[in-house]
C-alpha cells in the first residue's frame, strides 16, 4: 500500500502543554481524508507539522515518502496548502500573488503564466486579476488561496477549514472542486468543523480529541458503530405530551422531544416501530410521520469528543 | 543550494515590492538623514569631510534596519506568514530574504547623500575598495540587526518599532558621529566599541579623510563580528519563537 501521509508517534508540546499526543495514522494515495476535532483538540497543530510550518518534538511524518522534518523542501514541493488562518498578500494583485507562489515553487515563467490564467479563469477572478487583493471579498480571497495552492500541481492538498465563513455558493463551489480534484487522483487532507462536509466528501475520517486520535473510519462505519444512537422519530396528528409513556416502550433507551416530534433512541429500531404502531392503535392516536434514523455524524462526533469514549471504541 | 538561493531572492523581491519601495518609506529614508544633517550642520563650523561620513553612516544604518523589524510582525498580523512557511522555503531563507531586501535598500538610499557629498561638496573617495567593503558589510550588518529586532513573537508592529527605536536611536549617539571618537571621554570611547555604527563611520572617515581612529582591519573585523552575532542570534530566536508567533 502506497501511503500519501504516514504519521508515526507524532508529538508536540507548547511549553508544558501536550498539544499532539503520540498520534499515528496513514492516509492512502488518492484518498480524501477528513480530520475532525473540537476547538483546541490539536487539528491545526497536526496540520502545521505535516506541512512543515512547525516542527514536532517527537515522532515522524512522511509525505509521499519524504520526511517532513529531514527533507522538508521535497515534501513541501509536492503539497498544495490552504491554511485556516492565512491570507494572500492584500497589497499585491491576484496575478502577482500567483506569480509569487509560482516563483517560490520554482515554476518556469511560461508555466506560471499558463497556470495563473487557467486558475483565475476557473475561479472567476480573471477579470480582476490586476486589482489589489485588499478589494476582494472573503470568498474571492479563499478562491485565490485555492488557486495559489494549485499552481504547483500538487499531488497532495492540505485544506484547513476551506469553506469556513463563506457564502453558500462559494462553499458549494469549493466543495465541488475538492471532489473533482480528488477524482483526478489528488490526495486531500481536509481539516474541518463541518461534519456534513466531511460526511459528503471524505472516504475516511479521523477524530482527534485532547491531542489523541479518538477514532479513524469511514463516515458510514462510524455511524454504524454507534448502534445505541439509532432512533425512531414520530410525529402525532393531535397534541401529545406523554413522554413518560413513550419511555416505557420496549427497546427504548431514551426519548427526546424535538420540536413537534419525538425521537426515541434505541438499539433495535424495528422493534420500536412495532411497539409504536401498537401504542398508536391502543391509544386511538394518529401519527403524521414515522422515520427510522441512523446516528448522524454530528451525534457520533459529540459522543466521541464529549464523553471521551474514542479510545474505548478504538480498542 | 540553488533552490534555497532562489527562495531568498524571491522573498527579497516580494519585500521590496510590498514594504520598501513605497512613497512613505522612501521619503522617510531620505528626509530623516537630511534633517539630521541640518540639525548637525546649522550654526556649527564643521568640515564636510567630517560631516559626510556621519551622514552616510546614519542613512545606511537607519534605512538598512528600517523595515526589517516590522516585516515578521506585520506578516503574522496579516496572516501571510503561515502561507509563506508552507511553501518550499525554510524560515532561514525567509529571514535571509528579509535581510537581503534591507541590505539593497540601505545601499540604494545611501547613494543619495553620497552623491550629494561627491557632487555638491567636493568629497572624494580615497580608497574605493575599502569604501565598497565597508558599505557592503555595514549594510548587511544593519539589515541583520533589523531582522534580529523583529524576533519577539508579536503580531503588533508598533511594539517592535518601539523596541527598534529604543535600540537604534541610542546607537546613533554613541558612535562618534556628533563628536569624533578621539575627543570622547574614556567612558564614551568604551561605549562606542559596542556600536557597529562606530566602525562604519570610522571606515568612512578613513575613505574620505584618510584618517581613522581604529585600523581599517579592526573596523572590518568588528563589522563582521557584529554581523555574525546579529545573524546567528536572529536566526535562532526566530526559529525558537516561530510556534509562539503563529
Amino acid at each position: 500500500m502506497a501511503w500519501a501521509i504516514e504519521v508515526k508517534n507524532l508529538t508536540k508540546y507548547y511549553g508544558k502543554l501536550l498539544a499532539v499526543d503520540h498520534i499515528s495514522f496513514q492516509v492512502k494515495e488518492g484518498e480524501l481524508f477528513g480530520f475532525l476535532g473540537p476547538n483546541g483538540a490539536g487539528k491545526t497543530t497536526t496540520q502545521r507539522i505535516l506541512t512543515g510550518v512547525i516542527e514536532a518534538n517527537d515522532g515522524d511524518a512522511e509525505i509521499m515518502g519524504y520526511n517532513i522534518q529531514k527533507d522538508a523542501f521535497n515534501a513541501k514541493s509536492i503539497m498544495g496548502i490552504v491554511p485556516e488562518l492565512a491570507n494572500p498578500y492584500i497589497d499585491l494583485s491576484a496575478w502577482d500573488n500567483l506569480m509569487l507562489m509560482g516563483q517560490l515553487y520554482g515554476i518556469s515563467r511560461e508555466k506560471r503564466n499558463e497556470k495563473a490564467t487557467l486558475f483565475l479563469k476557473m475561479f472567476e477572478l480573471y477579470e480582476r486579476r490586476n486589482q489589489k487583493v485588499k478589494t476582494f471579498s472573503k470568498g474571492m480571497k479563499q478562491r485565490l488561496l485555492l488557486s495559489m495552492a494549485l499552481i504547483s500541481e500538487p499531488r497532495i492538498l492540505f485544506l484547513d477549514e476551506p469553506t469556513n465563513g463563506l457564502d453558500v455558493q462559494s462553499a458549494r463551489f469549493i466543495r465541488n472542486l475538492i471532489g473533482e480534484l480528488n477524482g483526478e487522483g489528488v490526495t486531500v487532507f481536509l481539516t474541518t468543523h463541518n461534519l456534513e462536509e466531511a460526511n459528503q466528501l471524505c472516504h475516511r475520517i479521523a477524530i482527534i480529541d485532547h491531542g489523541k486520535i479518538a477514532t479513524i473510519d469511514s463516515p458510514q462505519n462510524l455511524r454504524r458503530a454507534f448502534q445505541k444512537m439509532q432512533s425512531v422519530e414520530i410525529g402525532f396528528a393531535t397534541p401529545f405530551d406523554r413522554i413518560d409513556l413513550l419511555e416505557k416502550l420496549i427497546g427504548v433507551s431514551k426519548v427526546k422531544k424535538m420540536g413537534d416530534k419525538f425521537r426515541l433512541y434505541t438499539e433495535a429500531p424495528s422493534r420500536v416501530v412495532y411497539e409504536l404502531t401498537n401504542f398508536v392503535r391502543d391509544n386511538s392516536l394518529k401519527f403524521t410521520t414515522l422515520n427510522t434514523l441512523g446516528p448522524s455524524l454530528e451525534e457520533v462526533f459529540v459522543k466521541i469528543t464529549e464523553e471521551h469514549i474514542g479510545w474505548d471504541y478504538e480498542k | 543550494m540553488g533552490q534555497k538561493l532562489r527562495g531568498v531572492w524571491v522573498i527579497a523581491k516580494k519585500d521590496t515590492g510590498i514594504y520598501y519601495f513605497k512613497a512613505p518609506v522612501l521619503i522617510f529614508g531620505l528626509v530623516f538623514p537630511f534633517f539630521l544633517f541640518l540639525a548637525f550642520a546649522i550654526g556649527r563650523d564643521i568640515s564636510p569631510l567630517f560631516l559626510f561620513p556621519g551622514i552616510i553612516g546614519i542613512t545606511l544604518f537607519f534605512t538598512a534596519s528600517s523595515v526589517g523589524p516590522i516585516i515578521m510582525p506585520w506578516e503574522t498580523r496579516m496572516k501571510t506568514l503561515e502561507r509563506l512557511l508552507s511553501c518550499p522555503v525554510s524560515i532561514q531563507s525567509i529571514l535571509l530574504g528579509d535581510i537581503l531586501a534591507g541590505f539593497l535598500f540601505g545601499i540604494i538610499i545611501s547613494l543619495v547623500p553620497l552623491l550629494f557629498g561627491l557632487l555638491g561638496f567636493g568629497l572624494t573617495i580615497n580608497n574605493l575598495a575599502i569604501f565598497i567593503l565597508g558599505i557592503l558589510f555595514s549594510s548587511f550588518c544593519f539589515s541583520s540587526l533589523g531582522v534580529l529586532l523583529s524576533s519577539p513573537p508579536t503580531d503588533n508592529p508598533s511594539n517592535i518599532m518601539m523596541l527598534s527605536n529604543l535600540v537604534r536611536l541610542p546607537i546613533m549617539f554613541i558612535s562618534g558621529i556628533f563628536i569624533p571618537i578621539e575627543e570622547l571621554p574614556v567612558a564614551g570611547k568604551i561605549i562606542a566599541n559596542f556600536s557597529p555604527l562606530t566602525y562604519t563611520v570610522d571606515l568612512l572617515r578613513y575613505v574620505f579623510q584618510g584618517v581613522s581612529y581604529y585600523s581599517v582591519t579592526r573596523n572590518v573585523l568588528m563589522l563582521i563580528l557584529f554581523l555574525i552575532i546579529f545573524l546567528v542570534s536572529g536566526m535562532k530566536l526566530h526559529k525558537r519563537n516561530l510556534a509562539k508567533r503563529l
